[in-house]
């Protein structure tokens, strides 16, 4: 049975004096217990919104959101504010964009990690204080004895990054989301935090949704990988199928503009064209109609439907021809 | 913490430094110099030069300083030119006075304002706020003698509430320690005597109160709305903390940087309200000093209260900055 199952996902942001906005439509994936699925897309195309939606953190007006969130039986979007607080952090932890600014300033490290253990985990201060120091070594801080009395402002952007993830992690969720948790570092150091992030869910047997707009992160994590344009899911597959011959036109495209170290000298790389603002409502036809090209007729007056093929789920009209697709030896 | 005290103590001492001159220039530099302005105008040459060579006003400048200097170091002001008496001796017994109306009216300003103000940016674009934010525009639009006249009309000749005037009753026979009445009773046991004047404090408090008040409310409901948006807010809803602790902990007291600083600020601001606000009360304090001393040209009183409210000024500065560094870590490394 499914740890996380979400059906049919919407959020239509509704403002006065303001067009309401779609920003996630009819999506649906599931999260086997210990499993990573990868959701990716361009920025902009709703992968937030999900992830926000999933932990009850959307502003709660102006958003108005539909469907269903299964985890483990509990349908979680009729829950309340207060017993969605009591699974918030000990079932469901989250990781977010920016360590830089995810980090509450004024108060020590040392509180920001015992609080969430003496809410969920009944812990008295000294024992949570023990549990901190514990779990800032697993994240691998140097000294965290000492790191339990500091600032953040006295670390650099991967401790925090590794900070925040020990609180995410503090309660042992069974799922644990990472929004594009890497975007903020240096590159050295992502590689760092993703390879703590991946043995970290190993270890404990952590469900994992990984959000990314880098092809290149889900290639070594994730199990499963959800595309999402413009809201709505266009393609998912498991990584090996998806790498190998992806269908969708934009997730080729995603593709072919991640640089390859074997591509022969000179080849240019083939960005996207375009950019989501070109988009198209999906109620007219494909999103992606203006962008791609595949577009025929049919893709700017018939908005496709998310439909089984071959093993995977695509919508899409003109899926790219099986022998087009990038091979994954290649990236 | 310690260190950022003594550090934040010893920036304060070129301050007043700086400070010491600019009173010692302004007097040389009044029309006819000081033996004129102590004289008045109508002082024939002879006298002027008597009295420059009673004060060493032929000295350098320099030597004039230091012996400035070292008079106002050792508290001695000179003699008022209006009572004779030495201004040190007048300041301090009408300071305490000033004291107790402002920093109680700082008290009423903070208990309220903070609440209020939290209270609005929580109900934020509801009935709640929409109210607060019209009863702090008048708060600040409302002249403070105008609030004051107001007061004394509802609470004394209406509804005969309150005094209305002075700061204590004249049959209450109290014993004068600090000089802060509602103090003096609690230390002498004299407790009618505390309770007289708060009842006095009660009107000349909230009038001067009322701009204070309103800035604080407003200052808060804005810190409160943008913190309450920020990124490390949202990382504590993630933890499943309790709306209480995020509230306190992780809003609130991000919030309170900002009206801190607006709390020193206002403070400083408060001196020049306390007057009006003397006046309309009839209390006794460096209002009735300042206006005296402003009207009659009283030179030597006017530097010592120059010198005395920018004593005040830099020290509730300082006050300010040890509380913000007491709230944000940030600031203590600096
Ligand atoms: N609180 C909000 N109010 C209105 N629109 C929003 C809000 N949050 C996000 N959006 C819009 O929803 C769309 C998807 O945003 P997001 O999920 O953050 O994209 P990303 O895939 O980059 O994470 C964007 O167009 C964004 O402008
Ligand atoms: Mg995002």
């Amino acid at each position: 049975m499914a740890l996380l199952d979400v059906r049919d996902l919407g959020v239509v942001f509704k403002r006065k004096g303001t067009r309401p906005f779609t920003a996630v439509d009819g999506v649906s994936f599931s999260v086997e217990p210990g499993q990573t699925v990868g959701l990716v897309g361009e920025s902009g195309s709703g992968k937030s919104v999900t992830s926000l939606a999933l932990m009850g953190l959307l502003p709660k007006r102006g958003a108005e959101i539909s469907g269903s969130v299964t985890f483990e039986d509990t349908e979680l979007l009729t829950l309340s504010d207060k017993q969605l607080r009591d699974r918030r952090g000990r079932d469901l932890g989250m990781v977010f964009q920016d360590p830089l600014s995810s980090l509450n300033p004024v108060i020590t490290i040392g509180l920001q990690i015992t609080e969430v253990l003496e809410r969920h985990r009944g812990m008295s201060r000294k024992e949570a204080r023990v549990e901190a120091a514990e779990l800032l070594d697993r994240v691998g801080l140097p000294d965290p004895q000492r790191r339990l009395d500091e600032y953040p402002h006295q670390h650099s952007g991967g401790m925090r990054q590794r900070v925040l993830i020990a609180i995410a992690l503090a309660c042992r969720p069974k799922l644990l989301i990472a929004d594009e948790p890497t975007t903020a570092l240096d590159v050295t150091i992502q590689a760092q935090i993703l390879s703590l992030l991946s043995d970290l869910v190993s270890e404990t047997d952590t469900a994992l949704i990984m959000i990314t707009h880098d092809l290149g992160i889900v290639a070594g994590l994730c199990d499963n990988v959800n595309v999402m344009y413009g809201g709505r899911i266009v393609e998912r597959a498991a990584r090996h199928d998806l790498f190998e011959r992806s269908r969708h036109p934009y997730t080729h495209g995603l593709l072919q503009s991640i640089p390859r170290l074997n591509a022969p000298r000179g080849e240019p790389l083939t960005p996207i064209r375009g950019s989501v603002s070109d988009n198209i409502e999906w109620e007219q036809g494909c999103a992606f109609a203006p962008r791609c090209p595949n577009a025929t007729d049919v893709c700017w007056s018939e908005p496709p439907e998310l439909k089984a093929d071959d093993g995977r789920m695509l919508r899409c009209h003109n899926p790219v021809a099986l022998g087009d697709a990038v091979t994954e030896g290649a990236l | 913490m310690l260190r950022f005290t003594v550090r934040r103590l010893l920036q304060a001492v070129p301050t007043l430094f700086v400070l010491s001159i600019l009173v010692f220039a302004w007097l040389r530099l009044l029309p006819g110099g000081p033996a004129t302005a102590l004289l008045g105008d109508k002082a024939t040459p002879e006298r002027v030069a008597a009295m420059n060579a009673v004060m060493g006003l032929d000295d350098p400048i320099v030597v004039q300083y230091f012996r400035f200097l070292g008079r106002i170091l050792t508290g001695d002001f000179g003699n008022s030119l209006i009572t004779g008496d030495p201004v040190m001796e007048e300041v301090s017994w009408a300071f305490p006075a000033t004291l107790e109306l402002s920093v109680a009216a700082m008290f009423l300003a903070v208990l309220f304002g903070i609440p209020m103000g939290y209270i609005a940016a929580r109900f934020r674009g509801r009935f709640l706020d929409n109210a607060t934010v019209v009863t702090t525009l008048v708060g600040v639009a409302v002249p403070v003698f105008f609030l004051g006249f107001l007061l004394k009309y509802v609470f004394t000749q209406e509804m005969s509430l309150l005094p209305p005037s002075g700061r204590q009753d004249v049959l209450i026979d109290s014993t004068r320690v600090t000089g802060i009445a509602t103090l003096d009773g609690l230390l002498t046991g004299e407790f009618d005597a505390t309770w007289d004047a708060m009842l006095h404090l009660i009107l000349p408090a909230v009038a001067l109160a009322s701009i204070p008040f309103a800035v604080i409310v407003r200052i808060t409901r804005a810190s409160v709305l943008d913190v309450q948006g920020e990124d490390f807010v949202r990382t504590a809803d993630s933890k499943g903390l309790t709306t209480q602790v995020v509230r306190k902990r992780h809003v609130l007291r991000n919030a309170l940087l900002p009206v801190s600083t607006t709390i020193g600020l206002q403070t400083g601001l408060l001196m020049s309200g306390a007057v009006l606000t003397e006046k309309v009360f009839a209390w006794g304090g460096l209002g009735t000093l300042l206006e005296q001393a402003i009207q009659q040209r009283d030179y030597p009183r006017l530097q010592g209260l120059i010198l005395l409210f920018a004593v005040v000024f830099v020290l509730v500065n300082l006050l300010v900055d040890i509380s913000y560094a007491i709230i944000d870590p940030r600031v203590r490394v600096r």
